[in-house]
């Protein structure tokens, strides 16, 4: 224990860096490092192969600020989970206009479940406050560490590489304010320990990082970048060519084609089943010509079938029915004057064709079964209804139509007479 | 494997002494050098070699069957029309599972201050991250289009669509991202201090360059170390209710539909339960050999393992416990289809794999109750062995039962597994065992400086007896030998 070990092959190059002393016992290690607190050095530390119980106090460490760096972090997660699921899930396109597409929420209806609701979210949230803390935990362990560091001087010693092993050390910084070579060196002798060993600060080191790693990394990480550019440029740039197609997804099916002999699909060379002998299609079953199709004996009928009884009520599902589908081209009053023609003509829509008001000559002379046939299946240019409203809001829209045209066409006797006078 | 007459007892519980964790009269430099001894030697046993060509040849027969699943469609599954869920998702949940017997060795024993786990807990999370990679894989292949499984994560998709956030599956992917992110943070940070020791004692440049990349610079420094541990423990506390949380969320996959058999309130508990007690199960699977080959018993003790026994006695008693609790409400429940399901299960037509199930995971482990099952290493193995057996045929009774008889009796199918089902699970075997094999082979199997806490030299205040005291001397150290 007698000054700074001379033979030591670190010692002919270099800054001196710290002196580093060796304990056998944590128990030495733990008493040495309470005599360094109370001579008053501040960069010094101790190096042992695991957590030694009872050390911080020794060394007067502070406890650490990471677990309010954790809190932190989680809380941000855990706001930052609920925000999520709200922003995407509850929120539309229409709430926050302007928003480029990929930012926008979708507020779509899942099984009539509210759009928003905490208790479905909870899993979600819990997951991103512990995710975000467990990062703030590693990554600030590490940042407060100032790891990852390749290299520090101590890995120039021999004998350090026994600290993660079995050995405890002392190591007082040579940047301390009470450091003094000669001084510092018999103070540390005298701790019980080995002879302090002085740590030069040597370039080439045999745990320094190769020369060259350096550069390939960066090479590496800037080859990296070459894929995403020219993808992203592929995305915004034009091309005659068609786009290349690895993954069908179906795209391209096997399919029968019109003027094709025999489908392989089947073995009679058809493409669909035919109908098996003595089965009726589901909603095929329709005998009843007047109710489901408007005609008697391939006659228009003049009458309306038995399955529906004309009372206020029906006619009023007749008006309601007909606000709804038929109102936006023929208009409410049925003259042919709805918004939808409106547009049209605003618009100046090259071969528009008018609906027709329903109040002329020949549609007041229309059978019903002609006007539910039109409201069925369309007529001329206008498109069919059938598969929208069923046949029993068809007649009744028949219904309304024929008391609409009777509005039109009716003189004072036709008012009930209370109200007679209002019209005069 | 040995035979128990050349195991130290340390088993035994006597008032005012404590069994020692770590036998063989190991201090700190023969603990290390033990510890070590799997990744420095030059050439791992025989049975290591053979145990990896294995794997290998099973983890190319899972890339090749993924393969021809991408090809063909999950149709080359065994997949039906009611039974829509078969393997992937019984293998999915089943190598969740496995997972969390990890967690709670490095977690929850952590926070209970219990010292034997520091043996064990390395492996057991090296464990839980290769079965978690394991699990992940299948709900990725179940999917059939597996290049748009992205859509499984909150981007939007082309329509500007959302992932549905009140839906479990989603639930699912964050539950399982999270928990494979945290355990292999957990697993990482408690490894750095045992991978500078690795770099420490490597006698080669490129080995020393490596270990020293992984390893970032650690110096056991005491500052350092006092943020390490309060990093860890806070870890230990966030994985805590996370491990729950997993299978909990994995439970809500069928506890939240509206199947009977799956929409009960007991899953979730009783997933958990079934968990640890898997998990531990297969913990025990990879230790007997793992200490056989690589000369470790003296720090995975037979008092370690006949801890784990207790645990899986416990937890599997819990899991007879739910088994029967879920057919105790089938009937009180008064829910006709709830007990036609479960009357189905046990003498329907997979009655087969429910008493499979009974047999494995409920009787096999009351051989526990006694001690010299607990400590006699064949009954052990073959005890886990059956566990491991009876957790997969868990899952497969409650994903197959519900699914194959659902509400609509003409649409009833019976669930056969094609021989791809059974390749890929055998693949996924090969995987897990490769990483294992791995690990076992190039990282620190043994968390050597959390060993180091629990021996009794490690107490600063505490005087060492004069017999356990250091027997070499810190002037009598010369570099160089160690160089050579
Ligand atoms: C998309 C606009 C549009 C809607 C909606 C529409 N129609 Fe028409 N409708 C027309 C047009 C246009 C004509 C004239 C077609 C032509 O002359 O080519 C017409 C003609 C008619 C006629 C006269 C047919 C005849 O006998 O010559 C009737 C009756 C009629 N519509 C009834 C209805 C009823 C009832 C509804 C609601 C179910 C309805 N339309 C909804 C556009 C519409």
């Amino acid at each position: 224990m007698s000054g700074v070990k001379t033979d030591s092959p670190n010692a002919t190059a270099g800054r001196l860096e710290g002196l580093l002393v060796e304990f056998d016992s944590p128990t030495a290690l733990v008493a040495a490092a309470e005599q360094i607190r109370d001579a008053g050095y501040r960069r010094w530390d101790t190096h042992t192969p695991f957590p030694v119980h009872g050390i911080d106090e020794a060394m007067g460490i502070r406890p650490t600020r990471l677990p309010f760096i954790v809190f932190l972090l989680g809380f941000i997660g855990c706001i930052g989970g609920l925000v999520l699921q709200w922003w995407t899930n509850a929120t539309g396109a229409s709430d926050f206009p302007g928003l480029p597409t990929f930012l926008q929420g979708y507020n779509y209806l899942i099984s009539g479940k509210p759009e928003f609701s905490l208790p479905a979210n909870i899993p979600v949230i819990f997951e991103t406050t512990v995710l975000l803390a467990a990062f703030a935990a590693v990554f600030g362990m590490l940042a407060m560490n100032n790891l990852p560091k390749h290299h520090t001087a101590l890995f120039a010693s021999e004998r350090f590489r026994r600290v993660t092993t079995d050995r405890f050390f002392v190591y007082v910084d040579a940047a301390d304010a009470k450091f003094d070579e000669g001084q510092t060196t018999s103070f540390l002798g005298g701790l019980g320990g080995s002879q302090p060993e002085a740590i030069h600060d040597i370039a080439s080191s045999p745990s320094a990082l190769p020369g060259g790693l350096k550069v390939s990394t960066l090479i590496l990480i800037s080859l990296l970048f070459i894929p995403p550019l020219v993808i992203a440029r592929a995305r915004v740039a034009k091309s005659n060519e068609p786009r290349i197609h690895i993954i069908q997804d179906m795209d391209n099916q096997e399919r029968f084609k019109a003027q094709q002999a025999a489908s392989a699909f089947f073995a009679d060379g058809r493409a669909s089943r035919p109908q098996p002998e003595g089965t009726v299609a589901r909603g095929d079953l329709r005998f009843d010509t007047h109710y489901y199709e408007g005609k008697i004996g391939g006659e228009y009928a003049t009458t309306y079938p038995e399955q529906v009884t004309i009372n206020e009520q029906f006619i009023r599902r007749g008006q309601e029915r007909f606000n709804v589908y038929c109102a936006p081209c023929h208009g409410l009053g049925g003259a042919g004057n709805g918004t939808v023609n409106a547009t049209a003509l605003r618009l100046e829509t090259a071969g528009w064709i008018a609906p027709t008001s329903l109040h002329d000559q020949l549609a007041r002379s229309r059978p019903l079964g002609h006007i539910y046939n039109s409201i069925s299946n369309g007529i001329r240019s206008m498109p069919p209804y059938g598969d929208q409203i069923s046949p029993t809001d068809r007649w009744a829209i028949v219904s309304y139509i024929r008391a609409l045209q009777f509005s039109q066409q009716a003189d004072l006797d036709d008012v009930p007479p209370e109200v007679r006078p209002e019209l005069r | 494997m040995a035979s128990v007459p050349n195991e130290i007892d340390n088993t035994w519980n006597r008032p005012g002494e404590r069994a020692p964790l770590i036998t063989g009269g190991h201090d700190f430099t023969s603990l290390t050098d033990v510890a070590c001894g799997p990744a420095e030697t030059y050439r791992p046993p025989r049975a290591w070699y053979i145990a990896f060509t294995i794997s290998v040849v099973l983890l190319a027969i899972l890339g090749a069957s993924i393969g021809y699943l991408i090809i063909n469609g999950v149709g080359v599954w065994g997949v039906n029309n009611p039974t829509g869920w078969g393997f992937a998702i019984i293998n999915f949940v089943f190598w969740v599972g496995i997972g969390h017997a990890g967690t709670l060795i490095s977690a929850i024993l952590f926070l209970f201050r219990q010292k034997w786990r520091t043996s064990i807990n390395r492996f057991a999370e090296a464990m839980t991250i290769f079965a978690v990679m394991c699990a992940g894989i299948f709900p990725g292949i179940h999917v059939g289009r597996i290049w748009v499984t992205y859509w499984m994560g909150p981007l939007p998709n082309q329509m500007a669509m959302w992932p549905n956030f009140r839906s479990p599956l989603l639930w699912d992917v964050f539950a399982v991202g999270t928990y494979a992110t945290v355990s292999l943070l957990f697993w990482y940070v408690g490894m750095i201090p045992d991978l500078a020791t690795f770099r420490d004692r490597s006698k080669n440049k490129i080995r020393r360059f490596i270990y020293g990349l992984f390893a970032m610079g650690w110096t056991g420094s005491s500052r350092h170390w006092h943020r390490f541990e309060r990093a860890y423990l806070i870890l230990a506390a966030l994985a805590t209710p996370l491990v729950l949380s997993v299978h909990s969320v994995v439970s809500f996959d069928f506890a939240v539909s509206q199947l009977p058999g799956w929409h009960t309130t007991i899953f979730p508990p009783y997933f958990v339960a079934g968990a640890i007690f898997g998990g531990f199960a297969m913990v025990v699977t990879l230790a007997l050999p793992a200490r056989e080959m690589f000369g470790l018993k003296n720090i995975i003790t037979l008092r370690h393992l006949e801890n784990c026994c207790k645990i899986i006695l416990l937890t599997g008693t819990i899991v007879g416990y739910a088994y029967l609790m879920e057919f105790f409400i089938s009937w009180y429940g008064g829910n006709q289809y709830e007990s036609f399901i479960f009357r189905a299960r046990a003498l329907g037509p997979y009655a087969w794999a429910y008493w499979t199930m009974i047999t494995c995971n409920v009787l096999a482990p009351q051989l526990f109750w006694f001690k010299w099952c607990r400590t006699n290493l064949w009954v052990m193995f073959i005890v886990v062995m059956m566990v491991n057996v009876g957790m997969w045929f868990e899952r497969f009774v409650i994903v197959v039962t519900s699914l194959s008889q659902d509400f609509l009796p003409s649409s009833w199918h019976y669930y056969v597994p094609t021989a791809i089902d059974w390749l890929t699970l055998a693949g996924s075997f090969g995987l897990f065992f490769t990483m294992f094999l791995l690990f076992c082979r190039f990282l620190p199997m043994v968390a050597m400086a959390e060993v180091k806490t629990v021996m009794p030299h490690a107490d600063a205040h505490a005087h060492v007896p004069a017999s356990r005291s250091f027997d070499y001397n810190p002037d009598d150290f010369e570099p160089e030998q160690e160089q050579k």
